[in-house]
């Protein structure tokens, strides 16, 4: 942001220098254009073309008609938000424990390090882990069905379900929230809190009304990103379940192997509209960070 | 997606004053997250050593490290990371090297392409690269073909894949090329050089490269750890990397599989630990999730 200052003498330079300039940007830009804005665009202008190639809304009208669609995506924002809320508000505990929470030093950089290897570990790998864990022979399932008596799968519970597949979106969700809230929490000065015990405020004074205040945005924006992460997830959901539990990516996974929906611009329409969401949901975590950067730098 | 750990690789970490009592709720919630963390890689551990009924073996590792397919993919794999990381460098470095010089009117631009693919995720990004490059590739609004199409030929499947790659990466390689600029001071070491005599090239392999190489390797790793258990791009453009093969294994296979996929684990913990390591400060993450 320093830079912009520096682009005030550019009008005092020779015009005819100027655009010379850009030359050195070009195989970035030409990259950028050929392998992500054309492909997006791509995609845009199929979600409004009709099978004769003639311009239509209908493909997005139809989006909001057929339930097995509308069904799909209300699935993944279950999933997202279940795992968002649910990774956020353990991960910020976690990330308080080891911040201001009074837990040894080396703990920290061990959490620290250990949710950088996690949140990275997704995918095929994750999901056989969990299988392995949860699965129908899974450890955890066996010693709860020898030690403790307790049949998980008779009681109704299954690693391919949304519960399943919630729990394993989990491994990279909370430590990612780590990530985030570590270095924001570290931004809570002393001095506030001595200012707010010296006019007497109790702890749970603090946290209320001084603390979390300043907290809330970046909370927000980190849960915000979490939604985004499990939003646009494929890999690890498909592992696991083998595309039985339609997901919005699951669908679009099936829609590029072949035309399941019998309509290729309703195939575009509907990953335009996961373009759609991440964009909001990542120009709200932006919005998010630049309000909580007011007071936490 | 995980933009907010790249503009945190900057801040360092800061000790924290103890409390004097012990902070039981602390410890509960570290202990609970540790159990989460540990349990499923200790059961895939558990569950890869049990090959041999009745007897802990490394059996299922030697299999699967026999199967030739496992060393094709695998090497083929990391191929593809190595391609797309020294790709990345000669894109990316010069770019943001001369932005930061030269253009800085480009550097709003150029943030919010670095940011684009947070917003268009691998799914969609393969869905929209196989459209455009499974027809010939024409000159827009005319007949005239540019080239063949990308997906029938062997090289050009590995152009575009390494290419969606890049894309991928490029939030994370990008902003540590770029953070790793800022924290050196890109401008005087350019004038030093030049006056000094240097040329371009000379200027970027020798003295910028050099001073940069630790978010560039950081970079670099991350890129690693993204690229080698891809699975979205690489089976959606059919290619035999080692995401695809580990999937395939798990159909028809139960312990190599779970051999594998701590092996993976532990790949990927050795390419935090060195970013760790190099940085020296905050973990970073992406993800192929």
């Amino acid at each position: 942001m320093t830079q912009t200052t520096l682009s005030t003498p550019k009008k005092i330079a020779p015009v005819a220098l100027d655009w010379k300039k850009w030359l050195g940007v070009i195989p970035f830009f030409l990259f950028a254009v050929l392998f992500l804005i054309l492909p997006s665009l791509r995609l845009f202008i199929g979600s409004f073309t009709d099978n004769a190639g003639r311009f239509t809304v209908g493909n997005i009208l139809e989006l909001f008609e057929q339930k097995s669609i509308l069904d799909a995506y209300w699935l993944s924002i279950r999933i997202s938000a279940v795992t968002a809320i649910g990774g956020g508000i353990f991960g910020f505990l976690l990330a308080y424990a080891v911040t201001i929470g009074g837990l040894p030093s080396p703990l920290r950089s061990m959490l620290i390090t250990f949710s950088g290897v996690a949140s990275n570990f997704a995918g095929v790998p994750l999901a056989f882990a969990f299988v392995a864990t949860l699965g129908r022979t899974g450890i955890i399932t066996a010693i709860l069905k020898n030690v403790f008596h307790i049949n998980i799968y008779q009681a109704g519970f299954s690693l391919y379900s949304f519960v399943g597949l919630s729990l394993t979106y989990m491994y990279f969700q909370f430590p990612l929230m780590v990530l985030i809230m570590a270095p924001a929490l570290d931004g809570l000065k002393r001095e506030w809190r001595e200012a707010a015990e010296n006019l007497g405020a109790t702890t749970f004074q603090y946290w209320s009304q001084v603390a979390m205040p300043i907290l809330l945005p970046s909370i927000l924006g980190a849960m915000i990103l979490l939604f985004g992460n499990a939003f646009g997830a494929y890999a690890t959901a498909y592992a696991l379940t083998g595309g039985s539990l339609p997901i919005v990516t699951i669908q679009i996974g099936a829609q590029i192997r072949g035309d399941v929906l019998h309509n290729p611009g309703l195939g575009y329409a509907m990953a335009m509209g996961m373009v759609f969401i991440m964009a909001i949901s990542l120009a709200g975590y932006s919005w998010l960070q630049r309000i909580s950067e007011r007071w936490l730098r | 997606m995980n933009l907010a750990k790249v503009q945190t690789l900057t801040k360092a970490s800061k000790p924290k004053p103890q409390n004097q009592r012990i902070p039981v709720w602390s410890w509960f919630w570290f202990i609970l997250g540790a159990l989460y963390f540990i349990l499923p890689l200790l059961a895939t551990l558990e569950f890869s050593l049990q090959m041999k009924r009745d007897q802990i073996s490394l059996l299922a590792y030697q299999k699967a490290f026999e199967d030739p397919q496992f060393i094709k993919t695998f090497t083929y794999s990391n191929v593809l990371a190595l391609a797309t990381i020294i790709a990345g460098i000669v894109l990316f470095v010069p770019t943001a090297y001369w932005i930061r010089l030269r253009l800085p009117e480009a550097r709003r631009l150029t943030e919010f392409i670095t940011f684009l693919p947070f917003v268009v995720p691998a799914i969609i990004l393969v869905f929209g690269l196989i459209r455009i490059y499974s027809t010939p590739v024409k000159i827009p609004f005319t007949d005239i073909e540019l080239f063949q199409p990308l997906t029938t030929t062997h090289f050009g499947t590995n152009v575009l894949i390494v290419a969606g790659y890049m894309v991928l990466a490029m939030p994370y390689m990008y902003r540590s090329v770029d953070i790793g600029m800022r924290t050196v001071d890109v401008r005087t070491l350019t004038e030093a050089a030049q006056s000094l005599g240097a040329n371009w090239f000379t200027i970027i392999t020798r003295v910028i490269l050099p001073n940069i190489r630790a978010s560039l390797l950081s970079g670099a790793l991350l890129t690693f750890a993204i690229v080698v258990g891809e699975v979205t791009l690489a089976s959606f453009l059919g290619v035999n990397a080692f995401g695809p093969y580990l999937f395939l294994l798990g159909q028809h296979l139960a312990y190599q599989p779970a051999a594998l996929s701590f092996v993976t684990f532990l790949l990927t913990w050795m390419a935090m630990g060195l970013i760790q390591l190099f940085t020296g400060g905050q973990g970073q993450a992406a993800g192929a999730h």
